[in-house]
């Protein structure tokens, strides 16, 4: 339902274009879960902002193809843009502490999302947002529509603005870190609950994380990111199994192992994620990676090996 | 909320009672002046010194004192000014009280309305021409002195051009009773509420400007793009909303300043005898009685903006209900 196809996003800045995603292609499948993970500025965000079509910097240029249900997104007026965006495709962000506006009630805002794209009455919506509040697990739903923001705890409020993405009934939902800001047992819960409402909705969701271990609970397929580019990508059980970029091997060794005795400090990948201004050519994990060769000052693409992976190791040139 | 209202009134009394203790302790309890002779003026007799004395009770404690003068200017209302022999200072502020209201409210109103529109709008259009065109405006607004803009107001609907058909309807300066004259009492004050508001369009257009452009960035606004709001609604119902707090808080602090007597300037200017006026003339000639009311009253009603202010944020910001 979703192809992307050789997006590139770019910024301008007084040093020259910064290159955040470089080349990004992928397909979301009716129903699926799509994990994304990488490190924070491997362009994970950013590529979903994209197709969201929520990349408001004036100096950031959009290349390349998003298609949605066979309809192209780049270059859509932003008019058509915002009667796809909350009613085909939602958004969950990060931080559900400022996510909402603290001046109106949470029922307001889930009400005022489905009446920007349905024509039904105020009290219609209203009782939509209840049903929604309910859904989501929020005790005593009709009480909770006339709470500000500030009133609930943090995973009430991920729970709110999970009803309000859900609202119209999207068929792609694009959940950007969503358990980040939250303690672990509540993170638990809204990974149940999106489980859960993608079952009953039938939606599909991309689910962006730099955590592997939420990527294990709940994604498909896995799509891992470093430096503006995707370096393997799989179904979960080959990619766990069987990882074959060193970039997601190192990823997985950073888990804590949940048996035998605990290590004294978690392995880490060393260094640090490049720079993306002016980014030199060859595979941009190579300088990190414990299994470089000759062959790594070229530019790996992503091929099939057994799943996708961007590594000359491999894949030999 | 109703609860959080009535609380905050309650503080506005104690503050009240507060300054006005203040207020009296600075002019009447200052060692090394007798404020027996200050009230009675320059080249006062024997005979008058002593019954200024017997009559604020100067001979008493403090707290006797402090009680006298507070029935005097609240109670009776009988506070009566020696420096002009005889006139009676409470009454004497009370008609100068609608004419700095008068032109304040009128002010206000033109300048909320005004900085409103040309910072949302500006906002909206940021980086274009009309910014930047907006944006000069309100900086020579700002830049423009009030008594000169006053003056050159004059100049040209009282003298120059009063006589062609743009400023033929200007009535000549002062101040007419609104419920006597009302048509009178708007002609009068247009040119002056114009002058006055300028500066505060200016300030507050290029304040919510920057306000709202902060807002724009803020979390809640992308999710509200992500609902697929139009930017319009966006602009209007979320970043405007929750910027009009700070505005408002601005709005109090100005509102009371300038009832309190800060607009003296355009109150000579337009020969509207107000409260800055009164003040201004008291202060000429060091009529006691006359200062003490005055900036009892100008403190009042600093007190009192700011508890409306209050009172407006309880409405606009729900977080502070609770607290």
């Amino acid at each position: 339902m979703l192809s992307v196809r050789d997006l590139k996003v770019s910024f301008q800045t007084e040093q020259g274009m910064v290159h955040a995603i470089d080349g990004v292609s992928f397909d979301v499948a009716e129903g699926e879960i799509l994990g994304v993970v990488g490190e924070s500025g491997s362009g994970k965000t950013v590529s979903l902002l994209a197709v969201m079509g929520l990349i408001t910097d004036p100096n950031a240029v959009v290349e390349g193809s998003i298609r949605y249900q066979g309809r192209e997104l780049v270059g859509l007026s932003s008019k058509e843009m915002r009667k796809l965006r909350g009613r085909e495709i939602a958004m969950i962000f990060q931080d559900p502490m400022t996510a909402l506006t603290p001046v109106y009630t949470i029922g307001w805002q889930i009400a005022e999302q489905i009446r920007a794209h349905e024509h039904i009455s105020a009290r219609a919506a209203e009782q939509r947002a209840i049903d929604l509040l309910a859904e989501v697990n929020i005790p005593n739903p009709a009480e909770a529509v006339n709470r500000y923001p500030h009133q609930l705890s943090g995973g009430m409020r991920q729970r709110a603005v999970i009803a309000m993405a859900l609202s119209c009934n999207p068929s792609l939902l694009v959940a950007d870190e969503p358990t980040t800001a939250l303690d672990v047992t509540v993170q638990a819960q809204i990974l149940d609950l999106v489980r859960k409402l993608q079952r009953n909705h039938r939606s599909a969701v991309v689910f962006i994380t730099h955590d592997m271990g939420v990527i294990a609970e709940i994604a498909d397929r896995v799509m891992v990111m470093y430096a503006g580019r995707i370096v393997e990508r799989g179904s979960k059980r080959a990619l766990f199994s069987e990882p074959l970029h060193p970039y997601t091997t190192a990823l997985l060794d950073s888990i804590p192992p949940l048996e035998g005795p605990r290590p004294h400090r978690l392995t880490s990948i060393p260094g640090a994620p490049p720079a993306l201004l002016n980014r030199p050519t060859g595979c941009a994990f190579a300088p990190r990676c414990r299994y470089r060769f000759e062959p790594c000052i070229h530019t790996p693409v992503l091929t099939r090996v057994g799943h996708d992976a961007a590594c000359f190791r491999v894949n030999p040139p | 909320m109703l609860l959080a209202v009535l609380r905050r009134m309650g503080q506005m009394l104690f503050v009240m009672a507060g300054i006005s203790l203040l207020v009296f302790l600075i002019f009447f309890a200052t060692p090394g002046a007798d404020p027996a002779s200050r009230i009675a003026g320059r080249n006062a007799s024997p005979a008058i010194l002593e019954a200024v004395r017997i009559s604020f009770g100067f001979d008493q404690p403090f707290y006797v004192q402090y009680a006298i003068m507070m029935k005097k200017i609240f109670i009776t209302g009988d506070l009566t000014s020696f420096v002009n022999r005889g006139w009676k200072v409470v009454p004497a502020v009370l008609d100068t009280i609608p004419v700095t209201l008068s032109l304040v409210i009128g002010a206000a109103i033109l300048w909320v309305i005004f900085g409103i529109l040309i910072g949302t709008v500006a906002a909206a259009t940021r980086g274009s021409w009309l910014d930047k065109f907006l944006m000069i405006i309100g900086l020579i607004g700002i830049s423009m002195p009030v008594y000169w803009l006053g003056e050159v107001m004059n100049l040209v609907t009282q003298s120059r051009f009063h006589d062609t058909w743009m400023f033929s309807w200007v009535p000549p300066l002062g101040y007419k009773n609104l419920s006597s004259d009302p048509r009178g009492w708007f002609l009068t004050l247009i040119i002056p509420w114009i002058t006055l508001a300028i500066l505060y369009i200016g300030l507050y257009g290029r304040v919510l400007r920057a306000n709202l452009i902060e807002a724009m960035q803020e979390d809640y606004v992308r999710t509200a793009r992500a609902k697929g709001l139009s930017e319009t609604r966006i602009l209007l119902r979320h970043a405007l909303r929750t910027s009009l707090i700070s505005f408002v808080t601005l709005f109090g602090l100005d509102f009371g300043a300038l009832v309190g007597g800060s607009a003296l300037l355009t109150e000579v200017v337009f020969d509207l005898h107000g409260v800055g006026k009164l003040t201004y003339d008291a202060l000429q000639n060091l009529d006691l009685p006359v200062i003490m009311t005055t900036v009892m009253y100008a403190s009042f009603f600093v007190v009192l903006a700011n508890a409306l202010v209050d009172v407006v944020y309880i409405i606009l910001d729900p977080r502070v209900r609770t607290a």
